[in-house]
């Protein structure tokens, strides 16, 4: 029963998937019989409304997906593309490593300590709306080296969600929880270890979970400003100057084999953490 | 012996956040007698739970004493009871930690105090567990059982740690009436072998009459004794307790008490919870 679930809701999602291609390659094919003239009698109105002449956004501008493929292959073979991945995947995880070992501990504290709270939250607070690509210019004059300057821009974009996780995920955790430890004679560190950071642990789960996407936003974003490190063009600045090399040197495939390949790095991290987020709060598996 | 002996002795207490003091408990005396099943009826919101709060050491009280084997827990000096292994309550939605096994919660308290070594937990809380019908589920979640099981898990749990009293908030509140009926011989069975003394608040006059040696019936907030019942019908009791004509007779007795003041707190506006 489970199985045959299992196999129609995969089928559905290959069918889904398998239409958005055959749309996509339609479009992609139809510079020709969706050629502009067919909207002449809108001419007026789509001037109105700012569009140039001749010229509507269609789907024909982007390469089909069979080109795509056929791009995909060549770069499969090349150096620079893994160079890429490789470069993403380590500043992103630099990143979000970083902002879990620091954040966590910092959420907690916040969450557990009045002074603490007193005086770390307003700082936390007024730097928090900044967003992580302001610090773009900054941190390239502040770090030392263009990979430490991406590398904290990625923990800025995890770091903040993290933190205001383990805050509210901490202060959330019921008070019959606390009376009933207490009552039951733990210390305030059992209550801490035993109430507390299990109590959070989900939290920090969707937290980390939030923080993986934005980093993987940030990274691509980062990457594109900074020129992807010091790398020379095409030798693999990560995925995000892949993408931006390809615009720059007008191979508009590789734009699109440079996105898809983002999804799936971003997929792939987000799959390790609801593994690793499974693992760590086995109570929640239950329901 | 005097074991689980509570005295509540003239308690007030007035809620003040605001300034519009609210008096929930008002000049409250009570006395349970060791090893008793003391059953605390009245409306929801009537102040009940301010006092098993002021046993427990959650909250303080404004004025008065309460005494247990004769310690003073909380007094006008020292308003605030510490709370402790020996007074343990079990909640009105259940406080068993959801990330620990049933097992494992139910070794908590002696772990924590240092009163047992792991193992010899472990083995005092499957032979519990077992006792009270609770085999199979040890290394299951809490969240993997049914609602009444977790009762009966949360109840060991209490008793793991050998308390003079049992602070019960309307334990069984949110369980369907069949499961409930269910639960009221469990607890009984339980009882039965611990004798510890049992402070149950709840809403519903059948439960209180069917588990109790005595029955305070509350008034509405503020809250104190406006009639205490004893019900002399003879434990060990079970389900045909409810049909016998002893038990009507008693309820017939109660229940205009007991609707009088469920009106009132109505009229006052007092909403459930």
């Amino acid at each position: 029963m489970t199985k045959l679930l299992f196999q129609r809701a995969f089928w559905r999602g290959a069918l889904s998937v398998a239409i958005f291609l055959v749309l996509w390659e339609i479009g992609a094919r139809s510079k020709v019989w969706m050629a502009p003239e067919y909207f002449a009698p809108f001419k007026d109105l789509l001037g109105a409304m700012g569009f140039k002449k001749d010229y509507l956004p269609w789907v024909g501008a982007v390469p089909a997906p069979s080109a795509v493929l056929k791009s995909w292959i060549a770069v499969l073979g090349m150096h620079g593309y893994w160079q890429s991945w490789y470069m993403s995947f380590f500043r992103v995880m630099g990143g979000f490593i970083a902002a879990m070992l620091i954040g966590i501990p910092f959420g907690l504290m916040l969450a557990v300590s009045r002074v603490a709270h007193g005086i770390g939250f307003p700082v936390f607070e007024v730097l928090r709306p900044i967003p992580p690509l302001a610090w773009v210019p900054a941190s390239i004059i502040f770090w030392p080296t263009q990979e430490m300057a991406i590398i904290f821009i990625t923990f800025l974009g995890a770091f903040y969600t993290i933190v205001i996780n383990v805050l509210g995920g901490a202060r959330s955790i019921d008070v019959r929880y606390f009376q009933a430890a207490q009552s039951m004679g733990s210390s305030s560190w059992d209550i801490f270890r035993r109430i507390i950071l299990p109590g959070t642990l989900p939290s920090i789960v969707v937290g980390s979970a939030v923080g993986m996407g934005i980093t993987w936003e940030v990274v691509v974003a980062a990457e594109m400003i900074s020129g992807g490190g010091s790398q020379q063009a095409g030798t693999g600045g990560g995925l995000g100057f892949f993408i931006w090399n390809s615009y720059v040197g007008g191979s508009y495939e590789q734009i699109v084999v440079g996105m898809i390949s983002i999804g799936i790095a971003g997929f792939i991290s987000s799959e390790l953490l609801r593994w690793g987020g499974r693992y760590a709060t086995p109570w929640l598996r239950v329901r | 012996m005097s074991r689980g002996h509570i005295v509540i002795e003239d308690v007030v207490k007035v809620y003040d956040p605001e300034g519009a003091a609210v008096m929930a408990v008002d000049h409250c005396s009570l006395e349970i007698e060791p090893g008793e099943i003391c059953m605390i009826v009245g409306p929801s919101g009537c102040g009940k739970t301010t006092l098993l709060n002021a046993i427990a050491g959650f909250h303080d009280i404004t004025s008065g004493r309460i005494v247990m084997d004769g310690e003073v827990l909380c007094s006008t000096a020292s308003p605030q009871a510490t709370s402790g292994p020996d007074r343990i309550v079990v909640f009105q939605n259940g406080a068993l930690f959801p990330w620990k096994s049933n097992l494992e919660n139910v070794i908590f308290g002696p772990v924590m105090q240092g009163k047992l070594a792991r193992r010899a937990a472990l083995d005092k809380g499957r032979a519990m567990m077992a006792d009270a019908g609770l085999s199979g589920v040890e290394h299951n979640y809490p969240g993997e059982v049914s609602s009444g099981m977790r009762r009966r898990v949360e109840i060991v749990r209490a008793l793991m740690n050998d308390p003079k009293a049992l602070l019960l908030d309307e334990p069984y509140r949110a369980l369907d009436s069949l499961t409930k009926s269910v639960m009221h011989e469990a607890l009984l069975e339980i009882y039965y072998k611990n004798k510890v003394t049992i402070f149950f608040i709840t809403h519903d006059l059948e439960e209180a009459i069917f588990l109790g040696h005595r029955v305070a019936i509350m008034t509405t907030r503020p809250c104190k004794p406006k009639k205490v019942l004893d019900v002399d019908i003879p434990h060990p009791r079970d389900y045909s307790v409810l049909t016998s004509k002893r038990f009507r007779e008693l309820i017939e007795e109660t229940n205009d008490a007991v609707h009088e003041e469920a009106l009132k707190a109505f009229q006052a506006g007092e909403k459930e919870g």
